[in-house]
């Protein structure tokens, strides 16, 4: 707290080469940076990476991930965590192939999946909020539970979803894109707006930021928290229904690496876990990146087994460059 | 004190007092009490304020300031005794009715939030909106605007309205809680202990400002431990001692060395 009055005016007007310099400036850039070199590391290695067909993949294989993420983002923002965004997301999906094997239309059955994965995070919110309980704590508990509920509705077996709807989302396209690509294209944006352009955007970044203070202007930090947990589970349905249409079936299983790679893509977005800065950009970047290393991998004929630990690595080193964060 | 207290003693009274509250005091305390459990924090307390001047309270830890300032702002609902602001008893719920009767606090705490920007602290929580139907969208640049004016007002010597408040000095934080607090047509600014964290150069910045507020005609309340500070800046002093009022003097009629006796208790009055 010693910056003067011309050490802050000559930060806000520094030029590029200074800023270059500056290690805080990387830290906010990670994702970017990271995302730029490993690109042109990949298309060094093995040319087919930047192919049309490959980016247009890829694009589509990151599309559940930037859903899950920009939930994840509203959640940490506030300095909370969702530990349940992948098993609410299943059970969305086991909702979906529930309805759809009971005999409900398929708009029904997907509205039936968002509804339930966002109950699952008011759930979260309303405990966060109102029980005065530590989000690890509430999500780590909807996890194990949305997850057991989900084994329960399914009898533990994978239910088909035949659907000309899900198979369009899945397949079609709108020029080089995926239809997928555009739903979380979509969400993006708005979630970004929403950030950024509104009262809620400003409260949800104070609440993070100093909550005590927060409340002192009379912002109400309770309907922000659940706020966010709702938005992150109707996020979670929204993947579900991705997720559906791309594997053409409901299945009951974990999906832990969701969970992990949507925190992982938040704090490579730059996003700080203590709550109060954040882009959605970033996030969206940081999916891309982690989607990007694990087909680049793939490409180069790197074992599976291998792919968890450059993740892993990845994510702490991101993770240490967010400590020179301005 | 009775109704029926004869003119002599009412006189005693007022003189303990420092004079009498004039019919405009802007803030009127009359026998505020609160207790919290079997605690009296408040006993009986009558203490007034007038526009244009600068009233400070002191008191040890303990004494029941900031209880009192609690009530005042609608922290805290009291006990008995009524509080007139303005011309009408007041009835506050919460801090958010006394901020929309114009009455705004400055917390030790600041409530500022270093992530975010000068104008987004200032603005936050009655953010300006633009509608497009069912949807609002934040005026930035008129918010942006609007908080350079109400820096430039106090002189508040900020960078930019659009750096982090964690960027920030003490002393520029506290001038920007203050900006926030006199900038929404506030009648009267509670203030906390404002320099207590500051270095020599930033209390006088801070003073400065206060200084600003009065001569626009607001009425400033100030808790401060800095007796120097409350004969520099206060027009009127309340001492507090024990939950209970020791008196009032008006600040040219006092000095350091009677406050401190009030205080401790080996000059009653």
């Amino acid at each position: 707290m010693s910056d003067t009055n011309t050490a802050v005016g000559v930060r806000d007007t520094e030029p590029l080469t200074a800023r270059l310099r500056d290690v805080g400036f990387w830290a906010d850039w990670a994702a970017v940076v990271g995302l730029v070199v490993l690109v042109i590391v990949f298309f060094i290695a093995t040319p087919t990476f930047l192919t049309v067909g490959n980016v247009e993949a890829m694009l589509v294989a990151a599309a559940i991930l930037v859903v899950l993420a920009v939930g994840q983002t509203f959640v940490i923002a506030t300095a909370g965590i969702d530990l349940s965004v992948a098993s609410t997301m299943t059970l969305g999906a086991v909702m979906l192939g529930w309805a759809s094997a009971h005999g409900w239309n398929i708009a029904a059955a997907c509205v039936l999946a968002v509804l339930a994965s966002g109950l699952v995070g008011l759930a979260n919110g309303l405990l966060v909020a109102k029980g005065r309980i530590t989000d690890f704590i509430v999500t780590l508990g909807t996890l194990s539970a949305a997850s057991g509920a989900a084994l329960v509705i399914s009898d533990g077996k994978p239910v088909q979803v035949p659907s000309s709807f899900l198979l369009r989302l899945a397949s079609g396209t709108i020029g080089p894109f995926g239809y997928a690509v555009l739903v979380a294209a979509v969400v993006a944006v708005i979630a970004h707006v929403v950030f950024f352009r509104t009262r809620f955007g400003v409260h949800l970044l104070a609440t993070g930021g100093d909550k005590e203070s927060a409340r002192a202007m009379g912002v109400s930090t309770d309907g922000v928290k659940i706020a966010v947990y709702t938005i992150s589970g109707v996020l979670a349905g929204l993947a579900a229904i991705l997720l559906v249409a791309r594997i053409g079936a409901a299945e009951p299983a974990a999906n832990t690496a969701f969970l992990l790679n949507s925190v992982a893509a938040v704090v490579l977005g730059g996003v700080s876990l203590f709550g109060g800065r954040g882009t959605i950009i970033g996030p969206v970047v940081g999916a891309l990146l982690l989607t990007a290393l694990v087909n680049g991998l793939t490409l180069l004929g790197v074992s599976q087994f291998y792919q968890p630990l450059a993740v892993g690595i990845v994510v702490v080193l991101a993770a240490l460059l967010t400590r020179f964060q301005r | 004190m009775s109704t029926d207290t004869p003119p002599t003693t009412r006189n005693q009274a007022d003189s303990r007092r420092g004079g009498p509250p004039s019919g405009d005091a802007l803030l009127n305390c009359e026998d505020v009490s609160k207790s919290f459990g079997s605690v009296r924090a408040l006993a009986d307390v009558s203490i007034w304020a007038h526009r244009g001047e600068v009233t400070a309270l002191v008191g040890d830890n303990g004494a029941g300031k900031s209880t009192l300032v609690r009530c005042i702002a609608g922290v805290h609902r009291p006990d008995g005794g009524r509080i007139v602001f303005d011309g009408a008893k007041t009835n506050f719920h919460s801090p958010e009715d006394a901020r929309r009767a114009g009455m705004e606090t400055v917390h030790q705490t600041l409530a500022l939030v270093p992530e975010l920007t000068v104008w987004q602290n200032l603005f936050l929580n009655r953010e300006r909106v633009r509608r497009f139907g069912p949807v609002a969208f934040l005026d930035r640049k008129g918010m942006q605007a609007e908080s350079r004016t109400m820096l430039s007002r106090l002189a508040v010597n900020v960078p930019s309205a659009r750096s982090r408040v964690g960027r920030l000095s003490g002393g520029q934080r506290q001038a920007v809680a203050i900006s926030r607090a006199a900038g929404w047509g506030s009648k009267l600014v509670i203030m906390d202990e404002p320099t207590a964290a500051l270095g020599v150069q930033e209390t006088a910045k801070v003073e400065e400002l206060i200084r600003t507020l009065r001569q626009d005609g607001m009425a400033v309340l100030l808790i401060s431990h800095n007796f120097d500070q409350v004969m520099r800046l206060s027009n009127h002093v309340w001492v507090m001692r024990a939950g209970r009022l020791v008196g009032g003097r008006r600040t040219a009629d006092t000095s350091g060395d009677e406050l401190v006796a009030m205080i401790t208790g080996t000059l009653t009055a």
